[in-house]
């Protein structure tokens, strides 16, 4: 791999010598910077005073005081405590908690559909590598908010009310209210189960790096997977068993008008998981072929030489050298992703536009804070999502030697 | 979704900045009224076929037109979701919002907003699916319900299911299309709005016949028109041409009659039509014709009703409430002198 890796976009030239730390052109890109800042300044302030004073004249109560008081509409989908009677604020963080379980869950469906995409648009057989390359156009092509309402009306139509649920086996059931299944209940256990499962995971990351850099100096290293399966299955277990072992089950009940007991996904939830995702996932495709079609023939004639399968030599030889070139678009599609959630709140998906910059925005008639709150938010998010993947690209450009 | 983020920045930046002390010679160098309607309700606001837009709420920004530029096709429309509407209002972006909109005193004081006199008394009804057998309100507790967002009705839904001891689940839409859509596609067991709302949606129906409305009405719904603070003479326009379309039908003044009432009527008359030696237009800065034009444009209150919302219409509203004071309702117009 010597000989691609100083071809490698990370590699830094070694640049001409310093120049001295004072020089005319410094002083007066400083100076212009200084300008452009102070300008800068000016104008938000302007802005800002601008708007308080034209709110105030109008009338219009202003400040965050607001988020205190009682906030006064239901929420259907909430992981954390929350009623009419909870704060604004409370309904804030409903929405942000939302949001991000709605972007994490599309993010990783996005990038298992993608993946498997975009390995399918190089495949040598011609009916999967056609079918992806299907499967990409259209939904690359229509519009995020009509997938949606697709996806949220092909769910709703074809299935039936809650009485005539489609029932999995007498626990779990399938109607136009969502899908509800059974309810673990492990009361005490529960933390210590959590616990024992933090520690497993933990467990396993620290083993798995003694091993890898045990191999990358002798050559040998022991297995790891029994590491994980004590971490992840083991321990919990026990953890289980010493705290009491209680475990129940709560099964859904049909009462009234819908099922109780249980938990259940929502047909929102369900439509704006499929719809992002397989939206992005498109993209993904995209950069993932893009990736595999970048790395060099030599490096898969140098595999087929070795021996390898095709799937060896795609999995250890060329997607680790294509992560070089996929992750910073992969990043720019995580990102779009994540503020893409916002048109969820066509189709009723509690999140941030539905909740703070469309319910509360105008119950409190507050437009300029609860946009700053909304765009704070996004802001946040998309910082988050930048930072964690130029981690992975420094890592994977640093491993590449 | 992304407009309600651009109004509100706008409103944020630069709107209410802009927007002119006087909304009066705004709208006359611009030569139209910009009235904020709904996305489509028959009967309130809606574009017919030719996509022009008619209806009550419309009629209403029609009347003001013809007061102030004497052409009641002097108006721009502009649908705004329950979400957008008032921050539409704030920035300046409408001059009215002549769209099903409740009277609150949160609405009347944080919010900057003036409310015109009230043009329809309403309340908050539920609609569910006759198969599912629901008598009442009170047999709603874990019902799915669909509502739209920023309303008067996503509040009185939560206080009514609290006083009450139910639950329920709220499926919150910001368009009021998407309520009707999932309600329609089985979403919900229930769809509550302001009994207007509900008879006007269900024309839109893929079955009308199929649901049916519950005895409770929950709550109280002012529907008035709306302008913002901070413009007395433009709230006085708005106030008073409502007033002189309710007080025509009082004095049975109608679009079609006026000519003969200005000439022969009794004093009150002559000064509603204009036609007396008293200049009241001059007092809002207009002509003193100006509630005779309105009502030759859109015609009284009572043939205002009848034309969009009464039996002759597919809504079929009985005036209830909204009959005149003196036939056993409660709409009364300030005298006009
Ligand atoms: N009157 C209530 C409810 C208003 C409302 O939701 N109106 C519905 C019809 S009753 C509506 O305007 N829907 C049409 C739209 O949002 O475009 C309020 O002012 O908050």
């Amino acid at each position: 791999m010597a000989d691609t890796a100083s071809q490698s976009p990370g590699r830094l030239p070694s640049g001409p010598p310093r120049a001295p730390f004072l020089t005319r052109g410094r002083i007066r890109s400083l100076a212009v910077q200084i300008l452009f800042i102070a300008a800068l300044v000016w104008v938000v302030h302007f802005l800002f005073s601008n708007t308080m004073s034209n709110l105030s004249r109008q009338g219009i109560a202003s400040g965050f005081g607001f988020l205190g008081n009682r906030a006064g509409f239901d929420v259907s989908l909430h992981y954390i405590p929350f009623s009419s009677s909870s704060t604004y604020l409370q309904g804030f963080w409903v929405a942000v908690i939302n949001t991000l379980v709605l972007s994490a869950l599309g993010i990783v469906l996005a990038t298992f559909l993608g993946f498997g995409l975009g390995l399918a648009r190089v495949s040598r057989n011609w009916l999967i590598a056609r079918l992806a390359t299907v499967y990409i156009e259209i939904f690359r092509n229509i519009p995020l908010l009509l997938q949606l309402f697709f996806w949220y009306f092909a769910i709703l139509r074809p299935l039936p009310n809650p009485r005539d649920s489609v029932d999995f086996g007498g626990i779990a059931f399938l109607n136009n209210r969502g899908l509800v299944v059974p309810e673990p209940i492990l009361g005490a256990s529960g933390n210590a189960v959590l616990m024992a499962l933090v520690i497993g995971v933990m467990l396993g990351i620290v083993q798995t790096r003694r091993m890898r850099k045990l191999r990358d100096a002798t050559g040998d290293a022991g297995p790891v997977w029994p590491w994980w399966l004590g971490g992840l299955i083991a321990l919990p277990l026990l953890a289980w068993a010493v705290s009491g072992a209680r475990f129940e089950l709560i099964i859904p009940e049909l009462r009234g008008f819908n099922f109780q007991g249980g938990m259940v996904i929502l047909p929102e939830m369900l439509a704006a998981l499929l719809g992002l995702s397989f939206y992005i996932s498109a993209a993904v495709g995209e950069i993932v072929r893009a990736g595999i079609q970048g790395v060099p023939k030599g490096q898969y004639e140098a595999a087929v030489a070795m021996g390898h399968s095709r799937w060896e030599m795609m999995r250890l030889i060329v997607l680790p050298q294509a992560m070089r070139i996929i992750i910073p678009p992969l990043a720019t599609q995580y990102l779009s992703l994540a503020k893409n959630t916002s048109l969820a709140a066509a189709i009723a998906f509690p999140e941030i536009i539905s909740i703070v910059a469309g319910t509360t925005l105008t119950q409190t008639g507050q437009a300029v804070e609860t946009i700053l709150l909304a765009m704070g938010f996004y802001i946040t998010v998309s910082l988050f999502i930048a930072a964690v993947m130029n981690f992975f690209n420094y890592r994977v450009l640093r491993n590449d030697r | 979704m992304t407009k309600s983020f651009f109004l509100a920045t706008t409103a944020m930046v630069l709107g209410a900045g802009l927007a002119h002390a006087s909304t009066l010679e705004d709208v006359r160098e611009r030569g139209a009224v910009v009235c904020g309607v709904t996305q489509g309700v028959p009967g309130f606001s809606n574009p017919d076929d030719a996509g022009n837009w008619t209806g009550f709420d419309v009629d209403i920004c029609r009347a003001v037109a013809a007061a102030v530029l004497d052409d009641a096709d002097a108006v721009r429309f502009v649908p705004l979701s329950n979400t957008e509407r008032f921050t539409a209002l704030q920035s300046g972006e409408v001059d009215i919002l002549s769209r099903t909109t409740t009277r609150t005193l949160n609405r009347d004081t944080a919010l900057g907003l003036n409310f015109a006199p009230v043009v329809f008394y309403d309340g908050q009804g539920f609609m569910v699916r006759e198969s599912l057998g629901v008598a009442s309100a009170l047999d709603l507790d874990g019902a799915s319900v669909c509502v739209s967002a920023g309303s008067t009705t996503e509040l009185n839904l939560a206080d009514y299911f609290s006083a009450n001891g139910m639950s329920y689940s709220p499926v919150r839409f910001d368009r009021a299309d998407e309520v009707l859509a999932a309600y329609d596609a089985g979403r919900c067991d229930v769809y509550t709005s302001d009994l207007s709302g509900l008879a006007a949606r269900r024309l839109v129906m893929e079955n009308p016949a199929e649901h049916v409305m519950l005895p409770e009405t929950i709550s109280k719904e002012p529907l008035a028109p709306v302008v913002r603070h901070g413009d007395d003479q433009w709230f006085d326009i708005v106030t008073w041409t409502v007033y002189a379309l309710i007080g025509a039908e009082e004095m049975g003044v109608t679009s079609e009659n006026m000519q003969e009432m200005a000439e022969g009527g009794s004093p009150d008359i002559r000064r509603l039509l204009g036609a007396g030696d008293d200049n009241m237009g001059a007092w809002m800065d207009l002509e003193n014709d100006w509630s005779a034009k309105a009502i030759a444009a859109v015609g009284n209150y009572g043939e205002l009703w009848e034309r969009h919302l009464g039996m002759n219409t597919p809504l079929e509203l009985e005036r209830g409430l909204n009959e005149l004071y003196t036939n056993g309702g409660i709409q009364y117009a300030m005298p006009i002198k």
